[in-house]
């Protein structure tokens, strides 16, 4: 390759790598214009959102998120809008929505200050609780009592830096086992590897809830951290921004959005009729009172 | 896309820039908290420790297993030595490697309590050294088969027992013609030490994983990480090329080349 053709390719690899597609217009003109609206979806996010059959998509954050379209359908007098789902993942959400492919992601997205210098979230609709899960005769009740046990969490997610501010801040020292995914985690407990786990209280739950003896195992001890759970839309387009906040904080005055807590995470739910059983945690209950888009940091300076 | 390396000396515990980058390994600030930049060479360590223990394993292991598939048939008892050896490769190298090492880690220590004691490090290099015995086996099977049958006739036509004949005719002409494949599989092992992360290992995968999830940095993360792979792998083929050329018999394999007339 001659050196002419090295800087055309340098040039136009720099070009797809900078610059994600700019919409001149917000996103309620694109929406507009073409009568449709892409939903970033999880495959497996729990009942918050995840895939019931080939292209169909559910959970709690799905089903708000289509109000919220139906309200915006409503605001810019459409006679019809389509809605096209599109699976995301942990790793490729965050550059999907910043280059427009998808306009509005409801999955399982934790709202922090690193992503908010990409992205702007909608106002917190699920607060997470970090927990600790044991087996139910382990005498186990809080996590002060795992210094020097074997504490086990997953791979990729926050718990594990989680541990590590705790063990330095309370001056314990945890013997961590990581699990490559969340079932690894909960075998390591099962099969005695580990006294504990700790992640989001919702995975706990349903690891116990699939497990073979449910009754073996329970939730215990204090709410490590709490992380606010939020649809994710593009960063810098308020009017967008505002019409999302706007119908969420409808559903939570009126109720609704009890009701769709009660739905889907104190109902049996799609597809095998499995039951979450996670009661409306007080951290969410103020989340909903007092709406806000706070990052995951202003929770933990409580 | 701006790359941000500035991510390397961020403390791990608050994400703030850490005063010393490489904080605790130089102990230019040994009473901070690591920094990523720390933590990645830990990660490292672990890395080309699980890949050394299994190294070591593998290559005792093949090829004792592999010159245990060549014993003629007229030795007593050489029939059954052949029959278990074929087992051996047969078993480690027709199950997947990552399903080897859940086993060992998941079943084994169930089955055998005593080994629950082990650290999950051991039981990776045990697994990952018996997948790649197999493999070296096979190729040390192959080296000594593509000796000409003559040179074990006229080992034995000097009155060496077999023992004799292996260690002082065969394998020191068989083992040599084997160093090249031997070198991809030494690399392989380099490479194939990242399952460790799936058994709660602290290597280099593990930490692309995890550090990408907490700085939001992966694609920095993953291209240093791929960069002390390559550099890891690299420098174990260095080394093999190295005991290559010093082993070398002059006008055995490749004809007499260059180097040895510059001799």
């Amino acid at each position: 390759m001659n050196r002419k053709n090295c800087v055309v390719l340098a040039a136009s690899l720099a070009c797809i790598f900078s610059s994600p597609i700019v919409w001149g217009a917000g996103t309620l003109d694109k929406i507009k214009s073409t009568g449709s609206a892409t939903m970033g979806v999880r495959e497996s996010s729990g009942a918050l959102s995840y895939m019931i059959s080939d292209g169909r998509y559910a959970g709690y954050h799905v089903e708000i998120c289509k109000r919220v379209l139906t309200d915006i359908q409503n605001q810019l007098g459409l006679k019809v809008l389509e809605i096209k789902y599109t699976p995301v993942t942990s790793q490729n959400r965050i550059p999907l929505v910043q280059n427009g492919t998808v306009d509005i992601e409801c999955g399982s997205t934790t709202n922090n200050t690193a992503r908010q210098k990409d992205v702007a979230f909608a106002v917190t609709t699920y607060v997470e609780e970090i927990r600790i899960a044991v087996k139910a005769n382990s005498g186990i009740t809080s996590l002060n009592q795992l210094n020097g046990r074997k504490v086990a969490t997953t791979t990729g997610t926050t718990s594990v830096q989680l541990l590590r501010k705790h063990e330095k801040s309370a001056g314990v020292n945890f013997d961590e086992v990581f699990g490559k995914d969340h079932a690894d985690s909960f075998l390591l407990l099962e099969s005695g590897r580990a006294d504990a786990f700790v992640m989001d209280g919702s995975i706990l739950a349903g690891n116990i809830a699939n497990a073979k003896n449910p009754k073996d195992y329970k939730i215990v001890g204090e709410v490590i951290a709490v992380e606010p759970i939020a649809i994710m839309m593009r960063k810098d387009d308020p009017a967008f921004k505002q019409a999302v906040d706007e119908s969420i904080k409808k559903m939570m005055a009126d109720g609704s959005l009890g009701r769709l807590w009660d739905k889907w995470f104190l109902q049996p739910i799609p597809p095998k009729n499995a039951l979450v059983g996670l009661a409306l945690s007080e951290s969410t209950k103020q989340a909903w009172a007092n709406p806000n888009d706070k990052p995951a940091e202003a929770y933990q300076k409580k | 896309m701006a790359l941000d390396w500035g991510v390397f000396c961020k403390d791990t515990i608050s994400g703030e820039v850490a005063e010393h980058c490489l904080s605790s390994i130089f102990g230019g600030g040994s009473e901070s908290d690591p920094t990523y930049l720390d933590w990645l060479m830990s990660a490292w360590g672990w890395t080309i420790l699980v890949a050394a223990l299994s190294l070591f394993l593998a290559l005792v292991l093949g090829t004792l297993i592999g010159t245990l598939r060549t014993i003629p048939s007229g030795v007593k008892g050489g029939r059954w030595l052949v029959l278990l050896a074929t087992i051996w490769v047969e078993v480690f190298r027709n199950i997947p490697v990552l399903v080897q090492v859940f086993v060992w880690y998941h079943v084994v220590p169930a089955v055998f309590p005593v080994m629950k004691a082990f650290p999950s490090y051991w039981l990776v290099s045990i697994a990952l050294g018996l997948y790649t015995s197999a493999r070296i086996a096979e190729q040390v099977r192959a080296g000594i088969q593509s000796l000409p049958s003559g040179q074990r006739a006229a080992g034995v036509a000097l009155g060496l027992s077999t023992f004799q004949v292996y260690r002082f005719v065969i394998l020191p002409m068989g083992l040599r013609i084997v160093i090249p494949p031997l070198t991809s599989e030494c690399m392989n092992l380099v490479k194939n030490s990242s399952v460790a992360f799936a058994v709660s290992v602290p290597e280099l995968t593990m930490f692309a994983m995890q550090a990408q999830e907490e700085t939001s940095r992966g694609i920095e993360i993953y291209l240093v990480v791929t960069a002390l792979y390559a550099l890891s792998a690299f420098a174990v083929n260095r080394v093999m090329t190295w005991i290559e050329r010093r082993t070398r018999v002059p006008g055995f394999i490749a004809p007499a080349s260059s180097t040895s007339a510059a001799h």
